[in-house]
């Protein structure tokens, strides 16, 4: 099977407080460190396990952005991804959930897809809006949420995460399929693994490639405007106390104060 | 002319979702609101959408939407858009409609914001209201008219109107055989005991400062104590404390009760994202520089371990009086 994974870099949510440009009002990218979002590295993994169960399958990681996205490809191919592919062309900066996903569908399709892997939600965007953007642009099915996938023959069937519980879902294939956050454990790359990483082969396109016209893609083709960024008004802090072997009561008498007991 | 703007109502257990509620009540306040429901029940709960502010219903009683994830939603949804073109379209944020908004704004065109708090109209364009990153408000509209904003949760009231009554539009389009692919084959209820985290008035949560899994039964017991819910942080669900429906916060519940109780966690944005909308937070932290107290009205420098013991006992005994 034709298996892809499509993956995000962006701005290492441990160590940056993420910022928006009051002028081009898009994420700050600039002097910030950059990391495979971790969300992704999950995902990866998931799919990586399920080419090598499935067996006989190829694994492609996909990114939009700029070349720094580079480095998150060459993560993916360290993790065990086959190949890898990026598009990235000035014409995209700004693109809206309608043009990436349009983007990322125009490969799947070039390339031929039988399952495309997404993350629920990125962990700086968290629309989780583009995967099934993704399937409408293919009019296949998506499987979301998933936190387990089994194949057999053209049938993928999930355990999708709910609010209260679960539920099980199939749908045939092709499909584009997403990773709930936190339900697979992320491969770490190995020494081995980034070596061979280099000799993994890696394209890159640009929009002309993909038969896509600039005016559907970046600032030009966005159906939303931001009008401006204003300040949240911070909530007062109130009062803080040692405690001094008394604190139980003192927050008992807190809670009584406010009619909370 | 006031504005039409739908509401997507999704159905549980065949009653409308109380976010769906939420959604409606705003709905009824920008405009001239109108809910789609879909789904085997979709006929008998048409008269609470009228008292919850839908002047008018489409309502489609076909069992095929509960079985069929996403697609059949999509397709019905776009032809009456085709059909009626509203002005808007509110989603409560929930797994199964952010699946549908996330292929309808693509099949129809349409604009999509997600994560809204907040939304009003200024003649004809909408400015909706996006916290982003903890300090910015973001206003976004759609220069092209229609959109599709999907709000997030505890945002609205409820807003009850009893006796007001919605015209139904019963539609019956059969669903097709093409949009019958994603299939629900079961459903799994995990059980948990007391009111359910959303919906408590007092929500007890823990975080990595509880030490170990072992540690947790004492959140348990506070929030048993308060009549609450007990809640986690990430960090110990992604530890495997706790299954993932404890988790509070940006990727986990978004919860507003009158009383939230932070025992042992920093206070991370991504916590605070879940429950900074809380009517009174009080936290127990050893650490006095924990982010969590630049939002605490009752905040304690301490060892939760020692401290919430003798808290729940204090709490059992006033209760007693
Ligand atoms: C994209 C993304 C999404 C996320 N979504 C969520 C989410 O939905 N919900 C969420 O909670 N987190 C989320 N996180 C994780 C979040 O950033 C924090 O890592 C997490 O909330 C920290 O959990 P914690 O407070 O339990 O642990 P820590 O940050 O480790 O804090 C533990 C606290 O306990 C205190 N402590 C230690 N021992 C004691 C003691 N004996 N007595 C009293 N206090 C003690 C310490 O001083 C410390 O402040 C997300 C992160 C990312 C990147
Ligand atoms: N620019 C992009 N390049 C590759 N994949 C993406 C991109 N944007 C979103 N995705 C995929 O879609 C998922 C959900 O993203 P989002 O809808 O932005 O929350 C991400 O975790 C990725 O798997």
């Amino acid at each position: 099977m034709k298996m892809f994974v499509c993956i995000k870099q962006i701005p290492d949510p441990n160590t940056v407080v993420s910022k928006l440009d009051p002028n081009t009002k898009r994420l700050v990218r600039s002097g910030v460190s950059l990391v495979l979002d971790p969300g992704d590295e999950s995902t990866i993994s998931a799919a990586i396990k399920l080419r090598d169960t499935i067996g006989n399958s190829e694994l492609i990681a996909v990114s939009m952005g700029p070349t720094s996205a580079q480095e998150a490809l060459r993560r993916s191919l360290a993790m065990g991804v086959d190949r890898a592919i990026l598009v990235s062309d000035p014409a995209l900066a700004g693109s809206d959930v309608m043009a990436t996903a349009r983007v990322l569908a125009a490969v799947a399709k070039k390339e031929g897809a039988d399952m495309i892997f997404c993350s629920t939600e990125s962990t700086d965007g968290y629309t989780g809006m583009v995967p099934g953007g993704i399937a409408e642009f293919l009019g296949i099915p998506q499987l979301t949420f998933a936190r387990e996938i089994t194949v057999e023959g053209n049938t993928a069937t999930i355990k999708r995460v709910t609010q209260t519980g679960y539920q099980t879902v199939e749908t045939s294939l092709p499909a584009v399929i997403t990773i709930a956050s936190g339900t697979f454990e992320a491969i770490y790359p190995t020494m081995k693994g980034i070596m061979s990483a280099r000799k993994k082969p890696f394209s890159q396109f640009a929009l002309s490639d993909l038969g896509i016209d600039a005016s559907q893609v970046g600032e030009a083709g966005a159906r939303e405007r931001v009008l401006n960024i204003g300040k949240v008004e911070a909530r007062a802090a109130g009062q803080v106390i040692k405690d001094d072997g008394n604190a139980a009561q003192a927050i008992a008498d807190f809670l009584q104060r406010s009619q909370l007991l | 002319m006031p504005h039409t703007i739908w509401v997507l109502v999704e159905l549980e257990n065949d009653q409308p979702t109380r976010s769906s509620l939420e959604v409606l009540s705003k709905a009824a306040q920008l405009g001239n609101a109108e809910a789609i429901v879909l789904g085997s029940a979709a006929a008998e709960v048409a008269p609470t959408l009228g008292e919850y502010g839908a002047q008018k219903v489409y309502a489609h009683a076909d069992a095929a939407y509960d079985t069929y994830l996403t697609l059949p939603a999509v397709d019905t949804l776009s032809a009456l858009i085709k059909e009626h073109q509203p002005s808007l379209l509110m989603f409560a944020t929930t797994y199964d409609l952010r699946d549908i908004a996330s292929r309808l704004n693509i099949r129809d065109n349409l604009g999509l914001v997600t994560d809204a708090t907040d939304l009003s109209f200024e003649g004809d364009t909408v400015n909706v209201i996006v916290p982003w990153g903890g300090e910015n408000l973001v206003t976004a509209t759609f220069p092209q008219g229609v959109g599709i904003v999907l709000t997030r949760p505890k945002a609205f009231p409820l807003e009850r109107h009893e006796g007001t009554t919605a015209e139904v539009v019963t539609l019956n389009t059969p669903v097709s055989a093409d949009a019958q692919k994603i299939k629900v084959l079961d459903r799994v209820e995990v059980e948990s005991e007391g009111p359910a985290l959303e919906d408590a008035t007092v929500v007890v949560s823990g975080g990595r400062g509880l030490g170990k899994a072992e540690n947790y039964h004492l959140v348990e017991e506070l929030a048993a104590a308060l009549g609450g819910a007990p809640g986690a942080t990430r960090a110990i669900v992604d530890a495997g404390w706790l299954p993932y429906s404890y988790q509070v916060g940006q990727t986990g519940k978004t919860v507003k009760p009158t009383l939230y109780v932070a025992v042992g966690i920093s206070g991370a944005i991504q916590h605070l994202a879940g429950m900074k909308g809380s009517k009174y937070i009080v936290a127990i932290n050893k650490d006095e520089n924990a982010p969590i107290f630049s939002v605490t009205d009752f905040g304690v420098v301490g060892d939760v371990l020692t401290i919430l013991p003798k808290l729940t006992a204090e709490v059992k005994r006033r209760k007693g009086h």
